[in-house]
């Protein structure tokens, strides 16, 4: 975590959604940091704020909601405050965004051809020619078989697999340092689902470009990313290197969360299970937010708010590691 | 921890634990012989004329055979496309199959439905859906949607033994009796699903057909809803059939494990024989990409290729192309579900001993 100066910092970041009932404060204090060319997972259940990060990153955020404080930094520059305009320069120039679903985020009217030259030229100068011979490069780099006859094909005549794989070259078409890539594989098989991964592994080290894969699976963070951030309500409730939040997990919902995972190697009889559900925003319990469904739950959980603070292998917002690490006294939620 | 907060369904009548006694152990409650449904597909009669078309069929589940024991659980795994969801609206009669026969306790079942017997049998039988957002209606209490089926069976009639009897059920899968008042919009994902299983309890079934029952749930959500299906097979002593995507739920729910690909049975076996040692080329396929959270950062190689289009299946073995086992005999002669060492698999390579 002491690498090379940060490619992005995300620091105190606060997105609130207002609506006629009072202000949903959907991302509450979000902080972290990612090093050029790392791999970060974010992981969390539905409505945990994963995807809306991804989305402040890429200022792709659904009006109305909006960040309300904190700064996003993108090598150093505010990238949080940028007219729409700059954004959109640095959105396909240096920060790639790969979305769920390969068929939405494909315009059907154009040949895929059309549509990787069009970001080529927009964001590299490169003339038509130069722009259609660097698009069946990425197409081949990215695995699609015949690229040249592939190019002046429509995204109906490409499989759901290979859709994602044009999707990835068009993430990468602009040689981005950051690729967001919320849920890429979710919407494919499993066979599938592992091309994907092992392709967006290979071509980020290729470009050296960072990624920040969003997604609900643990398996592909644990096999994909160098450090993951476990969100809950809202807020990170622990992040560390992959290995150590998988096996010595600090936060009591990360552990909840490991267990109910069925495993392939082990025979369980029961999952571990966490009771309840995650809290709607229009109610977050206040103290920890996960102190209700908390099996360790202590007076302080229920009062005072934990932010990030060291635990054995990690760092967790758990008051259970008050004692051993210096903690930083937060503001109230 | 434990899931079921309630107590236990109070005294049923005559719950399926009572049948089981009856039941010689290892008896097949469900099976399925030779079975097959083909759908049509093909264009509107005056394009097939105009643009000299000729007709198209899918053949989406295309000869599977497979038995289930009472009180055990059948898992059918396989990627989309595969005819694992009509194998399960085939069980419960919401297709007709093309041809082959659905048997349950011995008795034909697409015979059964046109007879006298079908609302009995519809009792004995109930499925839950994979989408618990769809599978409400979103208009009912949930009092009205856990009692529909007990009102339809005509098993309970007085409002006072329906409402106490709703209270029951809800309080099996985990909820509570006062959650009868409320709609479907109420509850998140997790209890929806369980609103639905609660209301295909509701007729006292012994077979339960499964179709996809997490998928739609996040992982927290996904343990208490499995929690609670083991729970309730062990009390109760019902049989599933388990259809899911995910191998990893599979090896936790399932006793025998079937593994589909294009409309076919590939491999059958013990949950035990099939994690352990797989046979068929597509099932190792299928369990060397699954992300595991204890292999961090492995490599592995994928299987190059995708599921072929159902319409113009290959030749022969249909999963020759993507196989790195195939010879000439496997994209001519298609393979047959044969015995081998204890399990049940469909391939030449593995028959003649080349892997």
């Amino acid at each position: 975590m002491t690498a090379p100066a940060p490619l992005l910092q995300v620091r105190h970041l606060r997105v609130e959604f207002p609506t006629r009932r009072g202000t949903l404060l959907a991302l509450d204090d979000v902080s972290f940091d990612i090093a050029p060319g790392e791999v970060l997972g974010v992981v969390g259940e539905s409505g945990a704020g994963k995807s809306l990060t991804g989305a402040a990153i890429i200022g792709l955020l659904e009006p109305p909601g909006r960040i309300a404080g904190g700064e996003i930094l993108l090598e150093g520059r505010r990238i949080d405050n940028l007219p729409a305009d700059q954004m959109r320069r640095v959105r396909g120039r240096q920060i790639g965004a790969i979305f769920q679903d390969p068929l939405t985020s494909l315009n059907p009217l154009y040949t895929v051809g059309r549509q990787l030259v069009e970001t080529i030229t927009t964001h590299l100068g490169l003339s038509a020619k130069q722009a259609r011979a660097r698009a069946i490069e990425l197409l081949a780099a990215t695995g699609i078989p015949a690229p040249e006859a592939r190019v002046d094909q429509y995204p109906h005549q490409f499989s759901g697999g290979m859709r994602q794989r044009v999707v990835i070259a068009l993430a990468l078409a602009a040689d981005p340092k950051l690729i967001v890539a919320d849920e890429p594989t979710t919407a494919l098989d499993v066979s599938i689902q592992a091309q994907i991964i092992a392709l967006l592994k290979r071509v980020c080290r290729e470009q050296g470009a960072a990624v920040m894969l969003v997604t609900h699976d643990m398996g592909v963070i644990a096999e994909t990313c160098d450090r993951v951030a476990v969100m809950y309500a809202g807020r990170v409730a622990e992040i560390g290197p992959v290995q150590e939040v998988i096996h010595r997990p600090g936060h009591p919902y990360t552990s909840g969360l490991m267990g109910s995972i069925p495993a392939m190697d082990e025979d369980r009889e029961r999952l571990v299970q966490i009771d309840g559900a995650m809290p709607r925003l229009t109610s977050i319990p206040t103290g920890c937010a996960f102190h209700p469904r908390c099996p360790r739950a202590f007076d302080r959980c229920h009062e005072q708010r934990p932010e990030l603070m060291k635990a054995p292998a990690t760092q967790a917002a758990c008051w259970l590691h008050a004692a051993n690490a210096a903690v930083v006294q937060g503001g109230v939620a | 921890m434990t899931v079921v907060n309630g107590t236990p369904r109070a005294a049923g009548p005559a719950v399926a634990t009572g049948d089981a006694a009856q039941v010689r152990p290892g008896a097949a409650l469900v099976e399925v012989r030779d079975l097959a449904k083909t759908f049509d597909v093909s264009a509107p009669w005056l394009n097939r004329v105009i643009e000299r078309k000729s007709r198209q069929f899918v053949h989406a589940v295309d000869g599977v055979s497979f038995s289930i024991e009472k009180g055990k659980t059948l898992a059918l795994v396989g990627e989309s496309g595969c005819g694992k969801s009509t194998v399960a609206r085939l069980l419960v009669g919401l297709y007709a199959p093309t041809h082959g026969e659905v048997r349950f306790d011995d008795a034909d079942i697409a015979t059964t439905l046109k007879g006298p017997a079908a609302l009995a049998l519809r009792r004995r039988m109930q499925m839950i859906f994979q989408d618990p957002y769809a599978s409400l209606n979103p208009r009912w209490k949930v009092q009205d949607i856990v009692a529909e089926p007990l009102r339809e069976h005509g098993l309970v009639r007085d409002a006072q033994a329906l409402k106490q009897r709703v209270g029951e059920l809800l309080n099996s899968v985990g909820l509570a009796p006062a959650d009868a008042e409320k709609f479907p919009h109420q509850f998140s994902g997790g209890q929806r699903q369980r609103i639905s299983i609660a209301r295909a309890l509701a007729t006292e079934p012994e077979f339960l057909v499964c179709d996809e029952p997490t998928s739609a749930l996040d992982v927290s959500v996904q343990a208490q809803v499995l929690n609670i299906m083991k729970d309730l097979q062990r009390k109760q002593g019902l049989t599933y059939l388990f259809i899911s995507h995910n191998l990893a739920v599979v090896r936790h729910v399932a006793d025998q494990v079937g593994v589909m690909y294009l409309g076919r049975l590939v491999e059958q076996a013990d949950k035990r024989a099939l994690f352990a040692t797989p046979r068929h080329p597509y099932t190792r396929m299928l369990l060397d990409a699954i992300p595991d959270i204890h292999m961090t950062g492995r490599s592995r190689t994928p299987v190059q290729g995708e599921v072929p289009n159902p319409l113009n299946p290959p030749s022969g073995c249909s999963f020759h192309p993507r196989c790195p086992h195939a010879n000439t005999r496997c994209s001519t002669e298609r393979p047959q579900l044969l015995p081998f060492q204890g399990v049940r698999v469909a391939c030449h390579a593995v028959e003649e001993g080349r892997i």
